[in-house]
């Protein structure tokens, strides 16, 4: 079977400042995948180079079987890759539920399957039923980021980017959103995940990559990495 | 079916009411009157459609009176030339030369607006200026529309009704248009474009369409201010309208539609309410109140008159506080 996404030997600079070199990895349909790393990795530049926001100088990004990094980024969510940006993203000014809308934006299905779709959301976030009208600028940083994963959810990804969805958020939440992203996962969603929570990340992983300073330094089974020495001393705490 | 009977009804009513309008004005109003209610009207048309690119989409344009002038000359430049090409009613050939006036300008629209929406903030503010003094300059040189001594002699079509039916056409448009999936694209990118494009919205392509519907009805006012002055020159597209209109979006309210069209009507009228108080006091502090009104207005509304509000939203507020 051919991999769902295939990165292979991407390199992206900034400039003179060379992010990432050479970076490939694999993910497999209905996998959890997790880049996890420290600041300044590459991590959030790997998935902007995925969703098209960045080009690579070289190498290559494959989703099945096609090549997409020369694409826009408009025309690769149309391919079913929807990413849920670092620092949310979510339209402030809009309502939450004018936000769920925008995140089916490129879907040309019936009314009803978009109304379907948001019944789900809603069973998954019950809070965000709760908070429909009120704008989105107003919810709090856990249902901030709860919104940008439903509305991520609303344009039917078969790969969904999440960028640091614990960023900023309380234990106890980050508990909770992690449960939803292994349950989204249950129902068929592949997931890309980018997360400096390693612990977190890695639980709930099939597969994991350890990203530092541009290179992927090692990788193996979520399981495994968790009991990696390395990993453990130096993003586990020792 | 119900639709259908919508469908109809609507138009059949707005051009009732418009022709009642039109019949009713000139028996209650002196001409002067009338031509402050139709450059209420044509004020109402540029600062609604300036909104869906300033407002609603986020991106700073200060070059609408060139525009405007592009619609005008080139619809003025029909009646003259071709006084009877759509048949023998005035009304219609007007009808007709308003649309070509606006597809000029809206041609010119999407001429400026494809390289120049990749820009951002101010340095678009600056070309968008640019490009308007640009349209201004090249009719002050063309001696086929008269260059600097202006276009004279322009046959008075545009009555309060045709006022007053472009300015139903340019609210129901942008209405409509910001009530439906589009609408939501246009706000997605001023929200966020990051976000938008990782939704799916071509960005640049959305804000090279609201810059051409926009610049469309701004060609239509500028038929509609040259049909009813009947004369044109290229000092009234200067800067300065531009800076008008881009006042009235400011202070209805960036993003509302009602908020336009009632700044509109406030900025038409103020100077021309104050004209009194020049004669009692001899000196014309007129333009200082009027400054001093709109410094007071932003200061104590600071989000415009309506902020992101409606008409229709602040009539629901209403009704709940009070049931």
């Amino acid at each position: 079977m051919s991999a769902l996404l295939d990165v292979k030997n991407v390199r992206v600079k900034y400039g003179n400042i060379e992010a990432l070199k050479g970076i490939s990895f694999t993910v497999q349909s209905g996998e959890i995948i997790s880049l996890i790393g420290a600041n300044g990795a590459g991590k959030s530049t790997t998935l902007r180079t995925i969703s098209g926001l960045l080009t690579p100088v070289s190498g290559e990004v494959v989703w099945q079987g096609k090549p997409i990094h020369h694409m826009k980024p408009h025309d690769i969510v149309k391919l079913g890759l929807l990413q849920s940006p670092e620092g949310r993203g979510i339209f402030a000014n809009l309502s939450v539920l004018e936000n769920l809308e925008m995140g089916a934006y490129t879907r040309k299905d019936s009314k009803e399957a978009i109304t379907k779709d948001l019944e789900n959301v809603y069973l998954l976030f019950p809070r965000i039923k709760e908070r429909l009208r009120q704008q989105a600028g107003t919810l709090s940083g856990g249902e901030q980021q709860m919104l940008a994963i439903s509305r991520a959810l609303m344009g039917r990804p078969k790969l969904l980017l999440l960028d640091e969805p614990s960023l900023g958020l309380a234990p106890q939440i980050v508990e909770t959103i992690f449960s939803i992203i292994k349950k989204i996962n249950s129902e068929g969603t592949t997931i890309l995940l980018v997360e400096q929570n390693a612990f977190q990340a890695l639980k709930i992983s099939h597969r994991g990559y350890v990203v530092e300073t541009g290179e992927i330094v090692l990788s193996g089974k979520g399981s495994d990495l968790l009991v990696d020495p390395k990993v453990r001393e130096a993003y586990l705490g020792g | 079916m119900v639709d259908f009977k919508r469908s109809i009804l609507m138009p059949v009513l707005v051009i009732l009411v418009c022709l009642g309008i039109d019949y009713v004005v000139p028996e209650i109003f002196n001409p002067y009157l009338q031509t402050l209610i139709a450059y209420s009207g044509i004020n109402i048309i540029l600062a609604v459609s300036l909104n869906l690119v300033n407002g609603f989409t986020g991106q700073f344009s200060i070059g609408h009176a060139g525009f405007m002038a592009a619609g005008a000359y080139m619809s003025a430049f029909l009646t003259m030339t071709f006084p009877h090409w759509a048949g023998p009613i005035v009304g219609l050939n007007f009808f007709f030369n308003t649309i070509a006036g606006g597809l000029l300008a809206a041609a010119a629209g999407f001429a400026v607006g494809l390289p120049s929406l990749r820009l951002k903030g101010d340095y678009l503010a600056i070309v968008t200026l640019g490009f308007g003094e640009i349209i201004r300059v090249v009719l002050l040189n063309i001696e086929a529309v008269g260059g600097a001594r202006g276009m004279y002699g322009i046959h008075h079509s545009a009555s309060i009704f045709w006022t007053g039916f472009w300015v139903f056409i340019c609210c129901f448009t942008v209405t409509r248009l910001m009530n439906s999936t589009h609408g939501r694209a246009f706000l997605s990118v001023r929200e966020d474009e990051i976000a938008a494009e990782s939704m799916g919205v071509d960005t640049t392509k959305y804000k090279v369409r609201a810059f051409v519907i926009s610049s469309f009805f701004a060609g239509v006012a500028g038929s509609i201010f040259a049909h009813y002055l009947c004369y044109l020159n290229p000092s009234s597209f200067a800067f300065m309208k531009s800076i008008d209109v881009v006042v009235m979006v400011v202070l209805g309210g960036m993003g509302s539609i009602s908020g336009s069209f009632v700044a509109a009507i406030i900025i038409t009228l103020l100077p021309e309410a104050l004209r009194p108080l020049q004669e009692i006091t001899t000196i014309d502090f007129r333009m200082v109140i009027y400054s001093l009104t709109l410094i007071v207005l932003m200061l104590t509304k600071p989000q415009g008159l309506f902020g992101e509000l409606e008409i229709s939203d602040l009539f629901r507020k209403y009704v709940k506080r009070h049931s």
